[in-house]
């Protein structure tokens, strides 16, 4: 691309999640699947076999009754960085199916080039591939319902969180149509983002100094999922729970948690 | 042929090299997992014009405003709207799941009208004017033979226009019996009617609250609007406002507040009354709106001259710290603490109706709740309880009744509200099992729209023999649910994106909120609006019914009732009401903190769950989880595929118990045991919590639905066939949080 033809430098979208806010409702995981086209089953409560792009994961603090706490943690695809954009899945993977894109920031995944060997599933220290044992199959009508923007995936092929990509290029259509080079923050959301009725979720340019991204990432509260992996992902989740916070990796007992304390630092 | 060692060579490395060149093993691997891949059964969904269409969310009684989004004709996604006063862009999976809904393979396609035996599940599908015909046929038959009040009639609703003209086809047709299931909303108006004098319901001005103490309400579990509530619950927490929430269960709720006081099950208004206690003992109560609004506070002499003890004295004498603390179970300083710091909050607000909402609870609770508002001066101020008295937006002209109608209209309400027993009552919908075996006279025909009573009301098991007895049964449900597989007759509604209907206010909001239900789509089967449905029975039956309904349709109906609103609803979707300026109706003009007329007061009235302890040792309680639709809606294919597996396993619901009582009992995590109660008996599987209290045995409403289709039916348990109703003495209504249980393995 020529350089005069760029957008102001590269983009690094990412999320921020508060765990203080999120309420474990759902709400992320059915927009998800409204709006990616997501298959279901007569039974899905295998979650091993149960094809979603996020999931929410219930944590709890072990402590008895009344001590006890839980707090619920929805987990999208890291879209992780990694050094220079080896994040783990993209350096497995044989077919180059799944690539990361240094202009967005996302990990993408390519269905018709995956041919199901499953190595990036294994490499990812998130879960947050899942794997399509059958075709997808609806009740008859009911594929009606279906988004053209993305592609039903068939048997045979790993899937993941795309960060609802088609919107992204969506948005950068409708710019592109009014004559801007730029998006704005609003323009492109994910599904989950949208719908979180707690405002739980807050999406944008982790690049961007005017997004609400940010500065959110730079909270005290701030922390991510097994950092010293070096997966250098870019969902963030905020809580104001040392146990929470604890939760997200390996700590030593002595060790302090939250932003800044550790390696991965952002390279804008 | 000698094959030497020579040969051996060439033939292996010229047939490596051979394979390796030839690219046919190659794009032999490629195209068979392209073509594996291409298999004409996975859909390709067509491209089409994409739009976008506002409307209201039915589903549940939250109305959030949904902006649909089309491609072509079809719907493809439901949206919140943003900036809507209910939900601001937000949406909850109930609403995500409009989509499979409207398509979904348990939509009622036609009229049907049962062949086979009851709840067999065989049909034959009919035409409307069949239909119609034979409905109208039934209720004339009835009507000749003097017998117009044995014709129920069951909804979720009682304002709106489709729930009035189901009243009034009642009304000129002669039956009191029209019903609709009680809930919190119930208790609600009764304790503002008996502390303010208002007909109405209470709004929450939750975005001025700066400490919101919660009674075992689910504020993040469905309570009031539930994405309202999220969104609220959000707001809190971005202004550093505290959040307490009462609950014996480590609920959702529970966890995301700020402290969680678990009390002892059904003792929440002890400690209500607890905390007035210390708020009047250490006057940290708000003197001026006490002296300027209340009445009741202090000792006063009523109209036959009898001394009568105030509230002051009410919570001096009883609920002491000590007192408190021994009930609910929490420390006495703690309860002290929470007392200061509620009472010296600058817009502290208190709710309560537990769970969901759907049981009403105890009158004396909802009061205790109200004058702990009042004491600190948060009744009709922002940041507190605001009083919005009903709104009568619809304007119907007044039917005439005839002879029959006259006299079917006098004869006793099947469930005995607003008798002599429960005066308050408007409606006794719980108790609808015994009221059909032992009520008054028996019910031969019951009409049921957009209600599912066989999975929805407590007891559904004894409801379920009692409903089967009733010789016609029609239900008008969009889907084959529970009581229209039970049904003589279907007549399915539209489902809400394919519908025209007003939508009344939503309970809990600080304002007054009419709204527009437009529809989104064209009717997707040969199903018929409920409303255009009651206007042709009405014609079917002729006469003075006839007479009361001359609209040739529903939506010039509509148009009428709901005057002028109805261009500006068609427009903007809805309308906002304003705040009422505070004032009170009751004798007194004041606030009462003991109603002087009904001498309803704050009470701490102990709801004792059925059963034997010496038979079943543990206490089953129910409870609610955004991720299943505990009402007369069903879940969703998402829903049920969001659920956690440690909540559903299989076909098998989870019950949580606590690891210390399962250790007495000798189970372990996934153990199949038999939950058995009073009411009924099930087999569960156990999920060892230390969310639930030794001695409670806690389980999720919303599963166990045995109609709809594989996707949603045919998994766990229905938390109804396993609970009782237990009565307030003073209202009548469903007060059960729990009911005795025993686990044993099996």
């Amino acid at each position: 691309m020529k350089e005069e033809h760029r957008q102001d430098g590269p983009k690094k979208y990412g999320m921020v999640i508060d765990l203080d806010k999120c309420t474990g409702c759902g709400s992320c995981m059915v927009a998800c699947m409204s709006e990616n086209n997501a298959p279901f089953r007569e039974d899905e409560s295998d979650k091993l076999l149960s094809v979603a792009w996020l999931r929410l994961y219930k944590l709890t603090n072990g402590k008895p009754y009344p001590d006890t706490d839980v707090c619920y943690l929805p987990r999208p695809c890291m879209h992780c960085e990694g050094h220079n954009g080896h994040s783990p899945c993209v350096s497995v993977c044989p077919a180059t199916a799944t690539d990361y894109d240094s202009a967005t920031g996302i990990v993408s995944q390519i269905y018709t080039r995956c041919f199901g060997c499953r190595y990036c599933m294994a490499a990812c220290p998130y879960h947050a591939r899942v794997f399509n044992w059958w075709d997808p199959v609806w009740p008859d009508g009911m594929e009606k319902y279906l988004n053209p923007d993305v592609s039903v995936r068939m048997r045979g092929i790993v899937e993941k969180c795309s960060f609802c990509y088609h919107r992204l290029q969506r948005a950068k259509d409708k710019a592109y149509a009014e004559g801007r080079r730029e998006i704005r923050e609003d323009e492109y959301q994910t599904a989950c983002t949208q719908a979180c009725p707690a405002g739980a979720i807050t999406f944008g340019d982790l690049n961007n100094p005017k997004h609400a991204v940010y500065k959110l990432r730079k909270s005290p509260r701030a922390f991510r999922l097994l950092e010293r992996l070096g997966t250098n992902p870019k969902v963030y989740y905020l809580s104001s729970r040392e146990w929470v916070r604890r939760a997200g990796d390996n700590y030593l007992a002595d060790e302090a948690t939250g932003a800044g304390k550790h390696m991965a630092e952002h390279k804008g | 042929m000698k094959v030497g060692r020579r040969r051996f060579l060439a033939f292996g490395i010229g047939g490596a090299v051979g394979t390796a060149l030839t690219p046919l093993p190659w794009k032999l691997m490629d195209d068979i997992s392209i073509w594996t891949q291409n298999w004409p059964w996975t859909p390709v969904p067509p491209k089409g014009v994409v739009s976008h269409v506002n409307s209201v969310c039915t589903l549940c009684p939250g109305r959030c405003g949904i902006t649909v989004r089309k491609v072509g004709d079809r719907v493809v996604k439901i949206e919140g709207t943003k900036g809507h006063p209910v939900n601001d862009g937000g949406i909850c999976l109930l609403g995500l799941s409009g989509p499979q809904f409207l398509y979904g393979p348990s939509r009622v396609r036609s009229p049907l009208k049962r062949v086979g035996k009851r709840g067999e599940g065989r049909w034959e599908a009919i035409s409307w004017e069949q239909a119609v015909s034979e409905v109208a046929k039934r209720m004339g038959e009835l009507r000749a033979k003097a017998e117009p009040h044995t014709v129920g009639c069951l909804l979720p609703e009682d304002r709106g226009s489709v729930a009035q003209l189901f009243a009034r086809l009642l009304t000129v047709y002669g039956s009191p019996n029209v019903m609709r299931r009680p809930s919190i909303e119930d208790t609600y108006e009764m304790a503002l009617y008996q502390t303010h004098g208002i007909i109405g319901r209470p709004g929450f001005d939750l975005q001025k609250t700066t400490f919101l103490l919660s009674f075992g309400s689910g504020y993040l579990q469905g309570w009031g609007s539930p994405v309202h509530m999220f969104r609220a619950h959000s707001h809190l927490l971005s202004n550093s406002c505290r959040v307490v929430q009462v609950e014996p269960r480590l609920s959702i709720s529970a966890a995301k507040a700020d402290r969680w006081m678990a009390v002892k099950p059904g003792t929440e208004a002890a400690l209500a009354l607890g905390l007035c206690h210390v708020i009047v003992k250490e006057s940290l109560y708000d003197k001026a709106f006490v002296d300027k609004h209340c009445q009741g506070f202090d000792a006063w002499t009523d109209e036959q001259g009898q001394k009568q003890p105030g509230f002051k004295e009410l919570v001096l004498g009883n609920f002491t710290p000590a007192t408190t603390a021994e009930i609910t179970g929490l420390k006495q300083a703690d309860i002290i603490e929470l007392a200061r710091n509620f009472a010296k909050a600058s817009r502290p607000l208190a709710i309560c109706g537990r769970g969901n909402g759907s049981v009403p609870g105890t009158l004396g609770e909802f009061m205790a709740v109200y004058a702990l508002n009042a004491l600190v001066g948060s009744v009709g101020r922002s940041g507190g309880v605001l009083a919005l008295p009903e709104a009568e937006y619809l304007q119907w002209p007044a039917p005439e009744m005839d002879e029959v109608a006259a006299k079917g209209m006098q004869q006793q309400r099947l469930d005995g509200a607003g008798g002599d027993k429960y005066p308050l009552a408007r409606y006794r919908t719980s108790y609808l099992a015994a009221l059909l075996k032992g009520g008054g006279y028996p019910l031969k025909m019951l009409l049921v729209a957009g209600e599912n009573p066989v999975y929805d009301l407590p007891g559904s098991t004894e409801l379920k023999k009692a409903l089967a007895d009733i010789p016609f049964l029609v239900s008008f449900s969009s889907f084959m649910d529970e009581t229209a597989a039970m049904a003589d007759l279907v007549l399915p509604n539209h489902i809400y994106l394919e519908r025209l209907e007003d939508v009344p206010p939503v309970f809990g909001l600080p304002k007054p909120l009419l709204q527009l239900c437009r529809p989104v789509t064209a009717p997707q089967f040969d199903t018929r609006h409920t409303g255009d449905v009651i206007i042709q029975i009405a014609r079917a039956l002729g006469g003075g019914v006839a007479a009361a309904f001359p609209w040739p349709d529903y939506e010039s109906c509509l148009k009428q009732v709901l005057g002028g609103h109805f261009a500006r609803l068609h427009k903007d979707g809805y309308l906002e009401g304003r705040v009422p300026e505070l004032r009170f109706e009751t004798a007194s003009g004041r606030f009462e903190f003991i109603n002087t007329e009904y001498k309803a007061k704050p009470a701490y009235t102990p709801v004792i769950p059925q059963g034997d302890k010496g038979v079943f040792p543990l206490v089953l309680t129910g409870y609610d989880s955004m991720r299943l639709a505990g009402g007369a809606v069903a879940d969703s294919p998402f829903m049920v595929k969001s659920v956690d597996d440690t909540v559903l396993k299989k076909g098998d619901v989870l019950v949580e118990v606590n690891p210390h009582t399962a250790g007495q009992q000798g189970l372990a995590e996934g153990d199949a045991v038999v939950l058995a109660t009073p009411a009924g008996r099930a087999r569960v599987r156990v999920h060892l919590s230390h969310r639930v209290p030794p001695g409670m045995v806690a389980m999720p409403r919303g599963l166990g639905h045995t109609a709809y289709d594989p996707f949603i039916g045919g998994k766990g348990v229905n938390f109804n066939e396993l609970i009782a109703p237990v009565p307030d003495p003073v209202s009548g209504l469903d007060a059960a949080w729990g009911i005795r249980a025993s686990l044993t393995k099996v």
